[in-house]
């Protein structure tokens, strides 16, 4: 059988993997939303829940996708697109794929027509992301048990453990902004896009209060997201005009 | 509480066995392309390869589960951690939904919200990206045009100072000690940049530290 990247097989393989994350999914959120009803929430909520998480989730999914078309170039539409519906994330999956084809000996520049650069390029990127399967299922129960117990024995210490938690990846991601400041002026303009960012979701804030409109805290997320991306493209070109 | 731990467990139950699947299809898909090509790599290659990813990222994958577990919820870790792009995407969506719904991560509440953000969030991104591909043509000009590229080489920055306008005025005696501190260290250290899933848990600490402190003196 001739290797081909993009070949019927893969796309199959593909569309099985797929079908099973979407079916996952649609179980989990029937689960929840019984769930919720049983437990009185309002009806409203939940839906509002799926309306704003949808729109939140675009600008996101379409970077994934650009992870998507990026891989495509060396390893063919099916593999990258399957690895990044599933389990894979952007940030991982292009370096895993990357350290892959150098330890073959090759690179990611042209595409891999060798049927084993590319078996062993697929293992390698499978078994980068094991842990995640195996410890869920074995250590979930046992680190939500241990926040159950912090909560019962001193239930606002406990809320603000799990805050912490929030906070410390919040810091940590924050902080990465600022790792190209050293660079000059450009290192600057994540910085600029997250302060953009921030000050969209304060005056989403002030919006809310001004007009009362609480739909509005329901897309504040998605609009300081959107609106923070649209303005780094201005933001880029004037940082890219005075740096010269 | 009794009907608590039954919702719980039958989502631990089916969260499990949906993960077992997971895990072997996902083994299946290499294996399956092997037979098919009747292609097997050399075993030193792979473990090159292997090599090469594994320590940063079984780390990374280790930490994420005891990080972000308790932040998802139940029924959020089981679909999370299978549908992938956690810190980009289904994390801050989840943390989205609980602050809008006014609800705490681990109550039974927070947790069916936490379940239909990812769930919805799992979706809306498998949907994506097949019309993504299946539209390639049309879109690629629009999507990879220079134009757009700031939009999208800046999506971090911009989601999470939005998110941290949110997270950073409610509790930020907490949260000054840890962005101090990780601002200082990648100002110094940039290379950290690309092992930034290690520092989370780091971050986390610093923060829990600081509260703990403040917590005893009655300062929260």
């Amino acid at each position: 059988m001739e290797f081909n990247p993009n070949s019927g097989f893969m796309y199959t393989l593909v569309a099985i993997v797929i079908a099973f994350v979407i079916l996952q999914s649609v179980v989990f959120l029937v689960k929840a939303w019984k769930r919720g009803k049983e437990l009185g929430m309002d009806v409203k909520l939940l839906r509002k829940t799926v309306g704003s998480s949808a729109i939140f989730t675009i600008a996101p999914a379409v970077a994934i996708l650009l992870g998507v078309i990026a891989l495509s170039k060396a390893l063919g539409f099916p593999l990258p697109w399957l690895r990044l519906s599933v389990i894979g994330a952007l940030t991982y999956e292009t370096t895993a794929a990357a350290s892959a084809a150098s330890a073959m000996g090759t690179t990611l520049s042209q595409p891999i027509l060798d049927a084993k650069i590319f078996t062993a390029i697929t293992w390698v990127m499978t078994l980068g992301i094991v842990p995640g399967l195996i410890l869920v299922p074995v250590f979930g129960k046992k680190i939500e048990n241990g926040i159950v117990k912090i909560k019962t024995k001193d239930q606002k210490w406990g809320e603000i453990f799990v805050s912490g938690l929030f906070l410390g990846m919040i810091s940590a991601f924050l902080g990465v902004v600022f790792a190209h400041v050293s660079e000059g002026l450009t290192g600057w303009i994540p910085v600029f896009v997250m302060l953009s960012s921030a000050i969209i979701m304060l005056l989403c804030g002030l919006a809310r209060k001004a007009f009362k409109a609480k739909w509005l805290d329901d897309y504040a997320l998605p609009i300081s997201l959107l609106g923070g991306m649209a303005l780094a493209i201005p933001i880029t070109t004037l940082v890219q005009t005075i740096a010269g | 509480m009794k009907k608590e731990r039954s919702y719980r467990d039958s989502v631990h139950f089916s969260g499990r066995i949906w993960m077992f699947c997971a895990l072997i299809m996902m083994l299946a898909v290499p294996t399956s392309i092997c037979v098919y090509y009747d292609a097997w790599p050399a075993m030193s290659g792979v473990l090159k390869g292997f090599l090469s990813v594994a320590p940063i990222f079984w780390t990374v994958g280790v930490i994420e589960v005891f990080t972000y577990v308790p932040m998802l919820g139940t029924g959020g870790s089981y679909l999370g951690f299978i549908t992938g792009n956690l810190s980009n995407l289904k994390v801050p969506c989840a943390l989205n939904a609980l602050e809008r719904a006014n609800l705490h991560a681990g109550t039974e509440e927070g947790e069916v919200i936490s379940t239909i953000a990812i769930a919805t969030s799992a979706i809306v991104t498998t949907t994506i990206i097949a019309l993504g591909v299946l539209l390639l043509a049309q879109i690629e000009p629009f999507l990879e045009s220079e134009i757009m590229q700031p939009a999208f080489d800046n999506i971090l920055p911009a989601l999470f100072g939005g998110l941290a306008v949110v997270y950073v005025s409610r509790n930020w005696k907490i949260a000054m000690a840890p962005l101090i501190f990780m601002i200082a260290l990648f100002v110094l250290v940039p290379s950290l940049a690309s092992s930034v899933g290690v520092l989370v848990p780091v971050g986390a600490l610093i923060a829990i530290g600081v509260a703990r402190l403040l917590y005893k003196k009655g300062l929260l």
